[in-house]
């Protein structure tokens, strides 16, 4: 049984149709990358299955269980935790209450905030300053931790990279691995493509709302990729 | 000696303003809501009090084991029938909503009671003091309104600080959104907000009540106090508020040792000079996103 199964997802905004039946599905311990241009489709996709998108047909499913229709708050119980796009960290906040604030559902497993400074020596040293008072690789990193507090079943990681320098996005993705080796499985959007490739082992790619390809990360040919990417 | 006096009892006073004021804070610090309702509620409170010392003979203070759980359920009523509705619809849909139930509640009050000034009943208490000197004496009862509104302001801000379920309404005020990925129902933080507000709410009726005469249409007197100490302490900041309301009884006690005639003019004086060298107020606690 797959950790997380997406069935043939519809998502409007008022008349526009952002995802047309979207499908997709992550095993247990496994990475699943998402990939395509701005405006695909793929932030979209990772609110709803968060929550905080609502769906016009489809289901989504956690480890068999239908969560179309409950609130985002709801799924975070379950253990559906999602690293929004732009970090969102609570800004008047110190680090170690964001990071607290992870763990509001106190789910149990092998996360715990002592963990999380082993895991990123860099929170740790930050832990009493204000979240408004840190660099975006910083504020990154904090947002990892923050959704690992939650003991994560399914982590969706948006745009991770976005806006960071080249070495700051290498230490950070170097902390998935960890992740994966827990069970948990793992939905990462991105626009880097060497990057998603690296870090995933299956790769789906999204082209205005549409999946266009989906295959194992090693066996990806760049030709097709980038046909689906763009769509040529 | 003089001086003495009027600084005591402006602090006195102030500690009246700070228990008032503190729902008006607490519901602005998390919901971003400006409760225009809110003196109309606290003269709600008084009547209710009122209504229980005629009926059953109890004393004012016995009446806050009613009033106190009487208004959180008012105010979780108020939340989720009405503000969380208005916050759907726009931002300025709140402050209507409260201004529509202010006028609403005003009326009701006129209708069911009458437009004469009311008191609650305090007997001997009520007019004893605390003689310190010739020309310095302490009433216990605004000593004991100080003595709640320290307690109860400092009590709520270390609640914000330090309990999960604070930390968890500071983060839904900084980002509603991003606290329902942390689990946190964004919902119900603002309905325990409210509860907590309002029945502070009750406590700062009761006193007023005690302290001085009310009548249905009260509220809306006091509520520019409210105001002026939230300010001046600090918008999000029940400790702020606190300090706002002293600083503002102060003011005006002092005020009328320069200026018998108009001694309100001086609090309001000092809360312009506090918009206009401190806009952010006295205690910048929070950071506004």
């Amino acid at each position: 049984m797959s950790a997380l199964e997406v069935d043939s997802i519809d998502v409007h905004y008022g008349d526009f149709q952002a995802l047309w039946s979207v499908s997709l599905s992550v095993a247990a311990g496994g990475t699943l990358a998402i990939i395509g241009a701005n405006g695909a489709g793929k932030s979209t996709l990772l609110g709803a299955i968060a929550g905080s998108r609502r769906l016009t047909n489809g289901a989504i499913r956690f480890e068999g269980q239908d969560v179309s229709s409950l609130p985002a708050h709801a799924r975070v119980a379950l253990g559906i935790t999602l690293v929004p796009e732009g970090r969102r960290l609570f800004p008047s906040l110190t680090v170690e209450e964001n990071l607290s604030l992870g763990g509001f559902s106190r789910r149990t497993g092998p996360w715990s905030l002592k963990r999380i400074y082993e895991l990123l020596p860099i929170v740790a040293k930050l832990r009493h300053r204000h979240a408004n008072e840190l660099s975006g690789g910083e504020q990154q990193a904090v947002a990892i931790g923050r959704a690992l507090m939650n003991n994560p079943r399914v982590l969706l990681l948006d745009e991770l990279s976005l806006g960071l320098a080249p070495v700051v996005i290498k230490s950070l993705y170097a902390v998935l691995p960890d992740v994966s080796s827990t069970g948990t499985a793992v939905l990462l959007v991105e626009q880097d493509v060497g990057q998603a490739l690296a870090a995933a082992d299956r790769v789906e790619c999204l082209l205005e709302g549409r999946v266009t390809l989906e295959g194992d990360a090693k066996d990806l040919d760049r030709d097709s990729l980038r046909a689906a990417y763009f769509g040529v | 000696m003089v001086w003495v006096n009027a600084v005591v009892q402006g602090l006195m006073l102030g500690g009246l303003y700070a228990l008032f004021a503190c729902g008006l804070s607490l519901m602005f610090g998390v919901m971003r809501t400006v409760n225009l309702a809110h003196g109309d509620l606290s003269v709600v409170a008084a009547y209710g009090s009122l209504a229980l010392v005629d009926s059953l003979g109890w004393s004012p203070f016995t009446t806050l084991i009613v009033v106190i759980p009487g208004m959180a359920v008012v105010g979780y009523v108020l939340q989720r029938l009405v503000l969380d509705r208005a916050l759907g619809i726009s931002a300025l849909a709140p402050l209507l909503a409260t201004f529509g139930l202010s006028i609403a509640l005003q009326n009701l009050l006129l209708q069911i009671e009458s437009s004469d000034s009311r008191i609650l009943p305090t007997g001997s208490f009520g007019i004893s003091s605390w003689q310190i000197s010739g020309k310095l004496s302490i009433g216990w009862l605004p000593l004991l309104t100080l003595g709640v509104a320290i307690i109860g302001l400092l009590g709520i801000e270390l609640f914000l600080q330090r309990a999960r379920l604070g930390t968890a309404m500071r983060a839904t005020r900084d980002d509603p959104a991003t606290a329902q990925l942390m689990g946190i129902d964004a919902r119900k933080m603002y309905a325990i907000a409210a509860m907590l507000a309002l029945a502070s709410v009750g406590v700062a009726g009761v006193f007023l009540g005690m302290r001085t005469t009310f009548t249905p249409t009260s509220g809306s007197d006091y509520l520019i106090f409210a105001f002026e100490a939230v300010v001046i302490g600090g918008i999000g900041s029940v400790r702020g508020t606190l300090a706002g309301g002293l600083v503002l009884g102060v003011a005006q006690t002092v005020g009328s040792q320069i200026n018998t005639a108009d001694p309100i003019l001086i609090g309001h004086l000092v809360f312009l000079t506090v918009l206009v060298v401190r806009p952010r107020g006295l205690f910048r606690a929070s950071v506004l996103a």
